[in-house]
């Protein structure tokens, strides 16, 4: 008899890794997920924080993917070593922040520490030739290969036909002919391989799986690190740029507004953290002050928050404003006219 | 057989998921995990994580805040 081979399958929770798993699957392979946590990743957080999408579903599209395939998943925390990707890509951003190309090597070599450690055999991606335009070219597929340090135990099964055979083909335990060719951005072959399968309702995130793709976020990103004069970032403060509005007045602080109930309620847990400002003769939102404001920069900050609140026609707003020991006092501010908000404080 | 708690409230999904993974991965079967989360959607991903692992759900409450009561699985 002999031993069951086994590959350990990158899953974002999309479509194409969900398939390249399913044809080890079909293989006969045992197969095992792993997930990595950035930080970025848009799963769940703002659905969890927005009121306004409380409806929508909350999975986690990974687990989702596990699940329906029978096979278990590894949700791995690498916040910290991501850093280093974001802050120093070797080969560069894309459109906006994201640094795709260091990003996948990086991911697969830690699959393959993964798979190295619990004696897995081989690693499974979605990759197709051509789907994206920095990560997943033909030219991008050896240097994910060669600097991940996975070389040939690394397996594209959606396009592997398209590539050197790999270690698991050359040793006979999947089968170089049940593997696909697919390239180019065309995703209807993988929906219709999905629909073969009987598998509906995966994910179809429209702006990708990760917040440095988005040119907002990344502008907030940018302008986190202009203001502290150098490229660095703790998880609140990436994890801060996904809630509320975000105004810099002056270079030194910015105000982070909550637009709603459920991100106020969020921004309520970093209370302790941040100076931070809320109306007390009208509703309003909770803001957090990032930065070291001096006497006006709190009058300033205090006006932008009376402006939204309900208050914000009044001649009169009184805003609370709670340093981060704790220590309270009031201010009676008007508000801030709409127009007199240079469009520049925006983040 | 013994009993412990987790806090994971204020983490985001899937920080509540991954805290209760590598927790879960230092007791033994037929320990009790209990985990204490603010997030709303760790009430489905915890319980979808523990189903593909082979854990138990003893019993979840949504109230202000989430508990979660989790069987280790063998």
């Amino acid at each position: 008899m002999t031993t069951q081979a086994k590959a350990v399958a990158l899953i974002s929770g999309g479509l194409d890794s969900m398939l390249a798993a399913k044809l080890m699957l079909d293989q006969g392979i045992h197969v095992e997920g792993i997930n990595f946590y950035t930080g970025f990743c848009v799963e769940g957080h703002t659905h969890a924080i927005r009121r306004k999408d409380r409806d929508k579903p909350k999975r986690n599209n990974a687990l989702w993917v596990a699940e329906k395939l029978g096979i278990k998943l590894h949700i791995i925390d690498v916040i910290e070593e991501y850093k280093d990707i974001v802050i120093n890509p070797r080969h560069g951003y894309g459109a906006n922040l994201n640094p795709c190309l260091d990003c996948k090597g990086f991911m697969v070599g830690k699959a393959r520490e993964w798979m190295e450690e619990n004696h897995f055999d081989f690693i499974v991606t979605g990759e197709v030739i051509g789907q994206r335009p920095m990560s997943q070219r033909r030219s991008t597929m050896p240097v994910v290969a060669r600097e991940s340090g996975a070389h040939d135990r690394l397996l594209r099964p959606l396009c592997a036909q398209l590539l050197p055979p790999t270690y698991p083909e050359e040793q006979g335990w999947v089968d170089r002919n049940k593997l696909l060719d697919l390239s180019g951005r065309n995703r209807k072959p993988q929906m219709a391989l999905a629909r073969q399968y009987g598998l509906d309702d995966y994910a179809q995130p429209a702006g990708g799986c990760c917040f440095l793709t988005n040119e907002h976020y990344s502008a907030k990103l940018r302008d986190l690190w202009r203001s502290r004069g150098e490229k660095r970032y703790e998880l609140d403060d990436i994890m801060l740029l996904k809630i509320g509005r975000h105004l810099r007045p002056r270079p030194h602080f910015k105000v982070i507004i909550g637009r709603e109930e459920g991100e106020n309620r969020y921004l309520e847990g970093y209370r302790r953290q941040y100076t931070h400002l809320k109306p007390l003769s009208h509703s309003g939102p909770l803001a957090l002050i990032d930065g070291v404001p001096d006497e006006d920069d709190l009058l300033l900050a205090a006006r932008l928050v009376a402006r939204y609140s309900q208050g914000r026609d009044a001649e009169q707003v009184r805003v609370e404003i709670t340093n981060q020991s704790g220590q309270s006092r009031a201010l009676e501010v008007k508000p801030f006219p709409d127009r007199d908000i240079p469009q520049a404080w925006y983040v | 057989m013994e009993r412990f708690v987790l806090d994971a409230r204020r983490l985001l999904c899937p920080l509540p998921v991954i805290r209760t993974q590598n927790r879960i991965r230092t007791l033994e079967a037929g320990d009790i995990l209990e985990v204490v989360c603010t997030d709303p959607g760790a009430s489905h991903d915890i319980p979808a994580w523990c189903r593909i692992h082979g854990h138990e759900i003893v019993e979840t409450v949504v109230e202000e805040e989430i508990r979660i009561v989790i069987r280790v699985g063998g």
